[in-house]
């Protein structure tokens, strides 16, 4: 269930304003805009080298923009980044969590990093919302996939952040863990308010998920709006079919191709 | 600075010794076998020299304890940043609201406590089973301790930039940067019975003052306070451009968008 307030009365969480991102003489991000509200989920989309990756790192301060902005809060993350990222979390798929500690160590040593009031309760809370709680005691590098991806999250959730990034957090998960995984994050979102910065390749969760996406293509938001939107916008059955249509060519599928700071 | 932070990220090489006793043994290992080694050439040299120089050769076994204190030092830094890299971690710990400062002060104080655990193995086992008291320094072995753990601490910067600049491609050098020193620093050897064109390079390492310094007291119950006022200054210029250092490379890191690239590796 969504909330029906409108988007643009609510306070804008994240934004980027006209990123730009060059890697010898390559532009792979092209003056990239958005703003993201908080309680929202926003679903970025590309094929691999589309610029998702570069934008989630410009956006988290790990590659800093040849040009543009980024805010959080109202703030510039090049002056105010810790006070940002202590309201801020992130998950992807290509991190991991020291394997060689319990995952319960895991996670109190992140609980410290984030500051978080009595860390063992907190900790309990999320183990048992991602039914995890048998995990608690159990060597992290041993866990599977989709145990891996669900520790990780807990991690993501520990300071109960207002804004939270996630970079392909189903990817390799069976259909059955993935379909838990989404749960949570739509209930977290749901409760919390948390404005969501989402990327994936697989469309499913981008529609279950995101309020909207931004398709991008070779560093340029082609495409902006609600999943169900696009697809009755363009002429393709599904968002997949919008993906690879705007993977292989561009193809802009409505008359509005450029992104508004909305 | 917030303490609660570099808590937590102590807390985390601790838990790896908790985790691991094996680490334990690796800690130890090299140190003992490394000061089993100097004893007995020390023990054979006393044996086959004048009692005067007997006694005085005994410097071996003190260069030995105290050059691990800046060993462990620089590893105790290095090492922890290897750990984030190697466990993928590292790209968690960026995106924490964790400051550099933070980062580097748990490092250094993972790398003291690795020293202080060394230091009081080896300073036992030498007593028992080379007769050599490292108390014999005295007072002189606190600033003697702290200005090769702070030397070490610059080291370990340094080769932590180099890490997050050039990647796991650079990894030996965790091992190899305090031996790239060693030859000059007069571990085992007085700056006067060096190459004349070494010396004054040796002379512009903080750890020279130091083993000199350890060498006249064992000799004489004193050392010059002139040396351990160079050891000081070439420590704080030293410290002072790794940090630049660091903070160049980090720069560097973010700008080029390396920092993803060997994180994610």
């Amino acid at each position: 269930m969504r909330s029906i307030e409108p988007l643009s009365s609510r306070e804008v969480i994240l934004e980027a304003r006209s990123l730009t991102r060059a890697f010898g003489g390559i532009t792979v991000l092209d003056a990239f805009s958005f703003r993201l509200h908080r309680g929202e989920s926003l679903g970025l989309l590309g094929a691999n080298g589309a610029g998702k990756t570069t934008a989630m790192n410009c956006l988290l301060g790990l590659t800093t923009p040849s040009s543009g902005d980024v805010l959080a809060f109202g703030l510039p993350l090049g002056s105010h980044r810790i006070g940002i990222l202590r309201r801020t979390n992130f998950s992807s798929t290509y991190t991991a969590l020291p394997g060689n500690l319990l995952v319960e160590q895991n996670l109190r040593v992140f609980a410290g990093l984030y500051g978080v009031p009595d860390p063992a309760r907190r900790i309990t809370g999320l183990l048992d919302l991602l039914e995890i709680s048998h995990l608690r005691r159990r060597v992290t590098g041993e866990l599977s996939a989709g145990e891996s991806t669900r520790v990780s999250l807990a991690k993501a959730l520990l300071n109960d952040p207002e804004l939270l990034m996630l970079d392909e957090p189903t990817a390799s998960l069976d259909p059955d863990i993935a379909d838990k995984v989404r749960r949570v994050i739509r209930t977290v979102q749901r409760e919390r308010q948390v404005a969501i910065l989402y990327t994936s390749h697989n469309m499913r969760d981008i529609e279950e998920v995101c309020d909207r996406v931004i398709f991008l293509h070779r560093g340029r938001a082609v495409c902006e709006g609600a999943p169900a939107d696009i697809v009755a916008r363009s002429s393709r059955r599904s968002l997949e079919e919008v993906f690879i249509s705007i993977a292989r060519d561009g193809n802009v599928i409505d008359a509005s191709p450029e992104v508004p700071a909305s | 600075m917030t303490l609660s932070v570099v808590g937590a990220l102590v807390r985390r090489q601790l838990y790896l010794y908790q985790r691991t006793p094996m680490r334990l043994v690796e800690l130890m290992f090299w140190p003992l076998v490394d000061l089993i080694i100097w004893g007995n050439v020390t023990v054979f040299i006393q044996r086959n020299s004048s009692a005067d120089f007997g006694a005085y050769v005994l410097f071996l076994i003190g260069a030995m304890i105290l050059w691990d204190v800046l060993f462990r030092a620089q590893q105790g830094v290095s090492i922890s940043f290897l750990e984030d890299v190697w466990t993928r971690n590292l790209l968690n710990i960026f995106v924490a609201p964790v400051r550099t400062i933070e980062y580097l002060a748990a490092t250094y104080a993972i790398g003291g406590l690795r020293i202080i655990a060394t230091f009081l193995v080896m300073s036992v086992v030498s007593r028992i089973g080379y007769g050599f008291n490292v108390l014999a320094l005295d007072w002189w072995l606190v600033p003697f301790f702290l200005n090769l753990m702070l030397f070490g601490w610059a080291l370990g910067m340094v080769s932590t930039a180099l890490f997050l600049r050039w990647g796991q491609a650079v990894e030996s050098l965790a091992w190899a940067v305090p031996f790239f020193i060693q030859p000059f620093a007069a571990v085992f050897y007085r700056v006067e019975d060096m190459p004349s064109w070494m010396q004054p390079l040796a002379w512009c390492i903080p750890a020279t003052p130091v083993f000199e310094g350890m060498r006249q007291v064992l000799q004489t119950g004193q050392a010059s306070a002139s040396l351990l006022a160079l050891a000081f200054a070439l420590n704080a210029l030293y410290l002072l451009m790794a940090g630049l250092l660091f903070a160049r490379v980090l720069h560097v890191v973010r700008t080029r968008g390396l920092l993803t690239k060997f994180a994610t590796q």
